[in-house]
Parts: C-alpha cells; sequence; structure tokens
C-alpha cells in the first residue's frame, strides 16, 4: 500500500501527541499506509510513539536534533522534503495549525507541489473537502502537482484507533544555514488553563458583548467548566477588553467546530459566524429575539443570560 | 529602512460572498472589494517603523486594475508609493502560484523588511510568509502581536495559544502581522489628497520576467472541482425564558447526550 507521511504535532514540554496528529492519522488511512514523522528535539519521539502506532502509524521517522526546535517553521519544511524525497510518498498530510500550514507551503515550494489548507475530509481519490467564506460555501478540491499536501483542519474528523507496527526508523538531520534563520528565543505562556484548547475542544462555551463585564465572564466560564468545555469570546468582547485576545472565535480569531457550541450574549455579527458557523450543534442565549445568531441555532434561548446561564450551570452539575 | 508592504484586495467579508460557477474561482468583478482588513495593520506597522527609523515604504500587490482601491487607501494612510502588479494572465492563480509573482516583484524592489497581514479574509490561508520566506531565503518571521526593530535584527512577539514566542532574525526579512499588534490610522484629508500625486507603477508579467505558464488557473497547482453553498440549517427550537429557559437548554443538552 501507498505510503502516506503524517507530520506529528505535538504538546510542548513532553505533553505527548496532540490529537490533531491522531485525526491526521486517522484522515491519512483514507489515501494509504500512513507513517508518522516526529521532528523535534533530542529525546522526544520516545513518549509519543506508541499513540502514533495505536493510531495506524506504520513507521515512525525520527528525526530528532536541537535545530528543529530552535528555528521557526523552516527545519521542519527541510526534514518533510528530504523524506519526501526519499520515500516518494503518495501525500503528505499536517494537522492545519498556523505552524503546520506554514510547514506545509515550504514543503510546497520545496518539492515543487500544490498544497491544501484546512481540508475537512480526505476521499480516497485524494479529493479534499475545504470550506469556504466563513462556512458559507463548500468546496471540493484536488492538488494537481506533484506530491500532494493537506493540512487538515482539527475536530473534522474523529480519531480512531487502528494499531499498527510504528516501527522506528531514525532520519539523520542537517539543517541548512538557510533554515536558521528565524531564532525562536523564548517560549511564554501568558494564560495557563486547565481547560481544553479552544480549536480542539469538542464542546465550547463563548461570551459577547452582552456578558457585560470582563468579571462577568465568570458566569462563561462556570458553564464552561460544568460541561468540560472551552471558553471563547467574540470580538466585541474582545475588544471591550472583557476577554483576551487568544480566545477570540471568528473572521480574525479561531476558527471552531466543535460538537457543541453554547454561544451567550453574542449577536452572530458575519464576523462571528465565520469562526463557529460549522460547530456540528449551536445553542444560543441571547435577550434579543432577533438576534441572528438565532438562525444558525439549533436550540435558542431569549432570556437574560445573567439568570439562564447560572441556573443551567446548576442544574447540569446537579445532574453529574 | 526600506519597507515593502504586501496588500491584497478582498471581497468584503462582511457581506455575501460568491464563486463564479464559470471557473469555480472567488467571483471578484462583482464583488464589494475593500482592502484585507489585516493588512490595515501590516501598513500601520510599516508607517510605524519608518516614522521611526527613516526610509520609504512601498506597497505592492498584485491584482486586477480594480485593486488601485486597496493601493489609494494605502498610501493614503502614509506609504510613499505603489507598485501594481496587474496581467489578465494572473487571474485564477493559487497561492503558490501568486507567491511566485510577488518574489520576483520584491526581486526589482529594494528592502530590509516585507511586512504583509497574517492572514487574507478571502482564502484564510495565512501561507504567504512562508511561501515568500521559501522562495526568496529570507527568514520568516510570521503571526507578530509586536515588531521591534533595531540594529539590524528584527524581533516579534508570535502569537500563540494563550501566549507567544519570541522570535528574532537579522534583516532583510519578512514579517506578518495579526490584528492585536497596534491600532491602524485613518486616512486623513491631507493624506487622500497627497495620495493622488504619489507614484503608482503597473507591472506586467513580462516586465518581472515572469512567464505566463507559472502561472493562472490552467497552471495551477490546485484546483477546485466543484462548489457549493452550505446546505441551509432547518429550523431550530427557540423558547422563551420565563423561569424555565435553563431547564429547557439543559433538557436539549440531554436529549443530544451531551450531558
Amino acid at each position: 500500500m501507498a505510503e502516506v507521511l503524517v507530520l506529528a504535532e505535538l504538546n510542548p514540554a513532553g505533553g505527548g501527541v496532540r490529537k490533531t496528529t491522531l485525526e491526521a492519522l486517522t484522515a491519512a488511512r483514507a489515501l494509504g499506509e500512513p507513517s508518522a514523522v516526529v521532528i523535534a528535539a533530542p529525546g522526544t519521539a520516545a513518549g509519543v510513539k506508541d499513540a502514533l502506532a495505536e493510531y495506524g502509524a506504520a513507521t515512525v521517522y525520527v528525526a530528532e536534533a536541537p535545530e528543529v526546535d530552535e528555528f521557526l517553521v523552516a527545519p521542519k519544511a527541510e526534514v518533510l522534503a528530504q523524506l519526501v524525497g526519499e520515500k516518494s510518498p503518495a501525500a503528505v498530510v499536517i494537522p492545519s495549525s498556523p505552524e503546520g500550514k506554514e510547514v506545509a507551503a515550504r514543503l510546497a515550494v520545496k518539492v515543487g507541489s500544490g498544497f491544501l489548507t484546512d481540508v475537512t475530509e480526505i476521499a480516497a481519490d485524494g479529493t479534499a473537502t475545504q470550506v469556504a467564506f466563513a462556512g458559507q460555501v463548500i468546496v471540493h478540491s484536488k492538488v494537481t502537482a506533484g506530491t500532494p499536501i493537506y493540512t487538515l483542519r482539527g475536530n473534522s474528523v474523529t480519531p480512531e484507533p487502528a494499531p499498527a507496527a510504528g516501527a522506528e526508523q531514525a532520519v539523520t538531520v542537517s539543517v541548512s544555514d538557510a533554515a536558521k534563520g528565524a531564532k525562536v528565543t523564548d517560549r511564554v505562556i501568558e494564560q495557563k488553563s486547565s481547560r481544553p484548547e479552544l480549536t480542539e475542544a469538542s464542546i465550547v462555551v463563548s461570551g459577547g458583548r452582552g456578558v457585560a463585564s470582563a468579571e462577568n465572564f465568570s458566569i462563561i466560564e462556570g458553564l464552561a467548566d460544568s460541561l468540560g468545555a472551552a471558553v471563547g469570546a467574540s470580538r466585541a468582547a474582545v475588544d471591550s477588553g472583557f476577554y483576551p485576545h487568544s480566545f477570540q472565535v471568528g473572521q480574525t480569531g479561531k476558527t471552531v467546530s466543535p460538537q457543541l457550541y453554547v454561544a451567550v450574549g453574542i449577536s452572530g455579527a458575519i464576523q462571528h459566524r465565520a469562526g463557529m458557523q460549522t460547530s456540528k450543534t449551536i445553542v444560543a442565549i441571547n435577550k434579543d429575539p432577533e438576534a441572528p445568531i438565532f438562525e444558525l441555532a439549533d436550540f435558542g434561548v431569549i432570556g437574560d443570560l445573567n439568570t439562564v446561564v447560572p441556573t443551567a450551570t446548576e442544574l447540569i452539575t446537579a445532574r453529574k | 529602512m526600506n519597507i515593502v508592504v504586501l496588500v491584497k484586495q478582498v471581497p468584503d467579508s462582511g457581506s455575501e460572498r460568491k464563486m463564479d460557477p464559470a471557473d469555480n474561482t472567488v467571483a471578484r468583478a462583482a464583488a464589494d472589494n475593500v482592502v484585507n482588513e489585516i493588512d490595515e495593520y501590516a501598513i500601520e506597522e510599516a508607517l510605524v517603523v519608518k516614522e521611526a527609523q527613516g526610509g520609504e515604504v512601498t506597497v505592492l500587490t498584485v491584482g486586477p486594475d480594480s485593486a488601485t482601491d486597496a493601493i489609494r487607501k494605502a498610501l493614503s494612510m502614509g506609504a510613499d508609493k505603489a507598485v501594481h502588479v496587474s496581467d489578465e494572465a494572473i487571474k485564477g492563480s493559487d497561492a503558490v502560484q501568486i507567491s511566485a509573482v510577488l518574489a520576483a516583484a520584491l526581486g526589482q524592489l529594494e528592502y530590509d523588511l516585507i511586512i504583509c497581514g497574517a492572514e487574507a479574509t478571502d482564502s484564510q490561508m495565512s501561507v504567504m510568509p512562508a511561501l515568500l520566506a521559501e522562495r526568496l531565503g529570507l527568514p520568516q518571521l510570521s503571526g507578530a502581536r509586536k515588531l521591534t526593530v533595531d540594529g539590524g535584527v528584527a524581533k516579534i512577539e508570535r502569537q500563540t495559544d494563550g501566549g507567544y514566542w519570541a522570535v528574532e532574525a537579522p534583516l532583510p526579512a519578512i514579517v506578518s502581522t495579526w490584528d492585536t499588534i497596534n491600532e491602524p490610522r485613518y486616512p486623513s484629508f491631507k493624506g487622500i489628497m497627497a495620495a493622488k500625486k504619489k507614484p503608482v507603477e503597473t507591472k506586467t508579467l513580462a516586465d518581472l520576467g515572469v512567464d505566463a505558464s507559472v502561472v493562472g488557473l490552467a497552471n495551477a497547482t490546485t484546483q477546485v472541482l466543484d462548489f457549493a453553498g452550505r446546505p441551509p440549517k432547518g429550523e431550530g427550537v427557540k423558547v422563551t425564558d420565563e423561569g424555565d429557559g435553563a431547564q429547557k437548554f439543559v433538557d436539549f443538552l440531554a436529549g443530544q447526550k451531551i450531558v
């Protein structure tokens, strides 16, 4: 069976494989037999190999060197290009993080391929599905030059185990000077959160301008915690200083596609819809019955979020 | 400090956007076209650096004749001059192809910094700085929420989930900015008037030495096979809270087996 290279995306500081990697391994199986590629600092692969094998990696290519972690994006693209040259895979599948998309872009130029970003599905014939224009248009597309490269949008595919050998194969890494241009000197975490990551979460609870203050976002967080959800915010809420920008959902923020999206005090401007429209189930809580968010909602509550949300949080907690 | 700012004209993301069924490309001619919103932050950042360190800001765009509106906007904010690459053969090109055109145009300009927006609202790919860094052999400083340029070194804070990465590179380098980096200025009346007199150079593929066979829909590295509007959502349930709204919401979640 044809080999498909899957770039493993890892959590920082030995935190294991990200769910997006398991999704990519699952999606890659439509095209052939996945091999995982771990490009990281020395000593990383040992801790993630088993998870990669469990989700279908017949081979785990291990490209470990300090430089691949010290410089932005370019070294990873170099290692992948080297593997594409050696293995002639049927395709390359990369999780669609900001870094993943940039690796795909550089790889495409290096190997003379086309690439498709944020695909939500890959069919056996290589046709990919993408959502365009804030989720309003569904597109089918194909790579027509070189080895097809795809980046897979998070939460589009359900990871399914498919145990495989996971045979480790070391890759010699020699990072060129050209790839050592942009040096990462520090990685700073400002908001430490026990909540799931926004783009990976299966439930997202977001607050908008209607939440009315930064302090009042605690009721959004309360509902999120009762559901094990991530917290998001509309641009209006972020611009008003209620919640940090890194939690913004929308056209100029994150795009999420969870099983359940709860929009609280969000009117549903196109800017916001762009980031959440493809969520499987949408619930809206808003006091304005005319709010456009209700057009998207599977379930809507017209009411005051300050009473509905805390009560719902209590009811959900009581059910546990 | 000479800076080139890359600007893209896009269909307004606040209006309905369409695809053209004739060739499955973005319907740009009939759209309400505007400067890509995040590009305004890139222009602002270029002006801030120029105001501190001197030099010139050149706007570079690839697009149809109508893209002159985007150029005028950048010039009215304070950029000094512009290069507009316009050639019928470019229509339908994908990101890989456009990066080849931009790289050729950049090859004819002098710069210490290239600055662009981190994402265009039409394609939402966020890949142009990576493509250009690869083609031009430049350091890639992408996704910045903060930029400092000092002593021939550019440093950024690359925005990440819940924080940032500090990344630095020697000049020349390519930087992309998010909308967290600054607050773009509005063009003043004086700026709008002055923009009318600023030089805009129009270039064709031949001027850039780019062969038409590398661009255009027929030579693209990707192809849109078909498209369709997202199927409309069925009518949802809407309840008015009369003290039981929370209970009904939780009952709905229970019905979906979420709680």
